[in-house]
């Protein structure tokens, strides 16, 4: 596609969300304004991520999508075709393989390393918004670091069901100052948002930008009575065996009989490639059909 | 043994070519040109137009072919497309008090000097099917004169003469530009403008509905609507003078509105204002009824908390593009968190039926 510059955006625009990604990566969990382009994809699809990943790649890179945690996903296929076609740079679904990963909900369940940068595709930036709807409340909450609000969602949460209602996007603070909003990725994510590699956040539609460095502190919001769990289903993976992934349910017959699966399908296939299985994977070396 | 899905790909070349049959539909029927489009769906090719911020028939024309005729697809691949395009400089601000009217109404007097022209109206039409245009029937003889060219003065104008009417000081500070800068609030009136006159038809159509019906009430009356072509001017550097480039059709609406005076002005008529690409009537109204609502605050009005009167709301929800995206985005897997949801559920479930049994035992 020579009609189109390097991973489709211009020159000018690049260097305009470098520097937003800049001051995110300086100011860690602020929500910086950047001017979001139109892109040939529809808003809440990843265009955030897109112009993001789009702002780091080179051609020497090596980019991984996934959604969900998978690599077959629609949304991932498409995304990755469209930097395959824009910027013809190398594509893997290996986890390890990759130097730039952008996802959709999910982290990598093997853990990454300092030289790669992980892009979260965001629908909704502010992690405040559905107690504040309106942007000028919110920022002001932020700059006074005025989050009472929140604890109060969280405390009602516990006296009406015992526990925090929140089971995905749930609210991080990020070096003790900024309250963020982790994306939609499960709560079981978590704990792994303090990570080597650094994690950059794209909200297109809604213009903002925001990162994580590489080692930075980032706590789960909790109570010292009802401490934060990062939960899953309580099964193992009925492919891989593993124990300690993301899992999957799938209904497999009108009976309503279900098996679990890890979401993230190059860890699932790695270990299943090792030799780790599950109860309803084929014997291993055995040629599936 | 379980075999997970597999083939995301193959399914999207396969949609992507099953849709490109859909759209020729049958094959012997003749295929549509563009120009054909452009000509005779203008109205269709102006609001794509309008709303893709791209003033090029012909793009917009070809966008409504491939979009088969899905106006809100139609103008996300003229945005997509004016994305990708540089930005060569900007022109003169267009003067439409010097525009070739086709049309030009005024609601607030009988007559005004350049009378009133209803020109290519839908207006007095009565809403009856043409079964004579199923059978391709003849164009009947039309008379033609020349288009209204030179000054045709503002009616709003005579008003402001008298002091009747708030004026509008001239401002020399740049106007912000959306498309490159992000969406701030509070906005001034030029970004709440831009914003507007890309918005959803639909949308600033109901909010100016709206206030009609009583949602922060402002009685406009339309102190005029123009449509015409005007020149658009540009300053060459190199030449050191300014060159006409091209020519826009536009529809401008002043809407005149009853203001009773505040503490720091006196009662006087104010003004809504609404600038739309092409012939655009509706949307030109709509827009200036919005613009007015939005202005309380500068004009010193009370806060009716109607929606009309919020710019944060009106300005964040009237782009068709950022809402139709947001709002299909749900067709997207979303079975990881949708997991996360069924797991906590069934725990609370789980502990509130525990509780309950407690409870009867």
């Amino acid at each position: 596609m020579s009609d189109y510059n390097f991973a489709y955006l211009d020159e000018q625009t690049k260097r305009m969300i470098r520097r937003a990604i800049l001051k995110g990566v300086a100011v860690p969990g602020y929500q910086v304004p950047f001017a979001s382009r139109e892109m040939p994809m529809p808003y809440g699809w990843g265009t955030g991520g897109v112009q993001v990943s789009a702002a780091c790649l080179t051609p020497e890179d090596t980019l991984k999508v996934i959604d969900q945690g998978a690599d077959d996903t629609t949304n991932a296929v498409s995304i990755r075709k469209f930097f395959e076609k824009t910027a013809e740079v190398a594509t893997t679904e290996h986890t390890g393989e990759a130097t730039v990963i952008q996802t959709r909900h999910r982290i990598p369940e093997e853990p990454l390393t300092e030289d790669q940068i992980l892009v979260y595709q965001v629908p909704i930036p502010e992690p405040l918004r559905f107690l504040e709807p309106r942007e000028t409340e919110t920022r002001k909450m932020h700059a006074l670091e005025e989050y009472g609000l929140m604890h109060v969602k969280l405390y009602e949460d516990i006296s009406r069901h015992g526990e925090i209602a929140t089971s995905y996007a749930y609210p991080v603070k990020v070096e003790g100052r900024y309250v963020m909003d982790p994306s939609p990725i499960p709560k079981f994510d978590n704990p792994k948002l303090e990570m080597a590699a650094i994690q950059l956040f794209g909200a297109g539609r809604e213009q903002r930008i925001y990162a994580i460095p590489p080692y930075t502190q980032v706590v789960s919001l909790d109570f010292e009575d009802y401490p934060f769990v990062a939960s899953k289903a309580n099964h193992a993976c009925a492919l891989c065996g593993a124990g300690d992934t993301y899992l999957d349910e799938v209904i497999v017959d009108d009976e309503g009989g279900r098996m679990y699966v890890c979401s993230d399908t190059d860890y699932c296939s790695g270990r299943q490639d090792k030799g780790h299985r599950g109860e309803m994977a084929a014997p291993y070396m055995e040629v599936a059909e | 043994m379980y075999v997970a899905v597999k083939g995301g790909e193959r399914a999207i070349d396969n949609a992507h070519s099953w849709l490109a049959e859909e759209r020729r539909g049958d094959t012997d029927i003749a295929e549509l040109s563009i120009a054909q489009i452009r000509e005779q769906l203008s109205i269709a090719v102006n609001r794509v137009m309008a709303e893709g911020s791209l003033y090029d028939p012909d793009l917009a024309a070809l966008a409504i072919k491939q979009a088969r005729g899905d106006m809100i697809e139609a103008i996300f691949l003229i945005r997509a497309y004016r994305t990708t395009l540089p930005r060569i400089g900007h022109s003169k601000p267009v003067d439409t008090g010097a525009m070739a009217c086709d049309r030009r109404i005024s609601a607030t007097f009988k007559d005004a000097p350049g009378g009133q022209v209803l020109g290519p109206t839908f207006d007095y039409t009565h809403r009856l099917l043409d079964f004579k245009l199923a059978a391709e029937g003849e164009l009947p003889e039309t008379p033609k004169d020349a288009p209204l060219k030179g000054d045709m003065p503002r009616i709003t104008e005579f008003l402001n003469r008298d002091g009747l009417i708030q004026s509008e000081d001239r401002g020399d500070e740049t106007p912000p530009d959306m498309t490159r800068q992000p969406m701030e609030y509070p906005a001034n009136r030029a970004l709440r403008l831009q914003a507007l006159t890309r918005g959803d038809e639909g949308f600033v159509l109901a909010m100016a509905y709206s206030t009609q019906r009583g949602y922060a009430k402002n009685h406009p009356f339309v102190g005029e609507l123009r449509i015409g072509t005007v020149g658009v001017e540009m300053d060459i550097p190199e030449l050191g003078f300014s060159v006409e480039i091209g020519e826009l059709t536009l529809s401008e609406c002043e809407t005149v509105n009853q203001f009773t005076g505040s503490k720091t002005e006196p009662p006087q008529f104010t003004r809504g204002y609404g600038l739309v690409f092409g012939q655009s009537e509706r949307k030109a109204i709509s827009m200036a009824l919005v613009d007015r609502a939005l202005r309380w605050e500068e004009l010193g009005e009370d806060n009716k908390g109607a929606p009309a009167q919020d710019e944060e709301f009106v300005l964040s929800h009237a782009d068709n593009i950022q809402a139709s995206g947001f709002l299909e985005h749900i067709k997207l897997p979303h079975y990881v968190d949708f997991q996360s949801e069924l797991e906590l559920v069934r725990k609370i479930r789980a502990e509130a039926m525990g509780a309950h049994r407690e409870a009867a035992e």
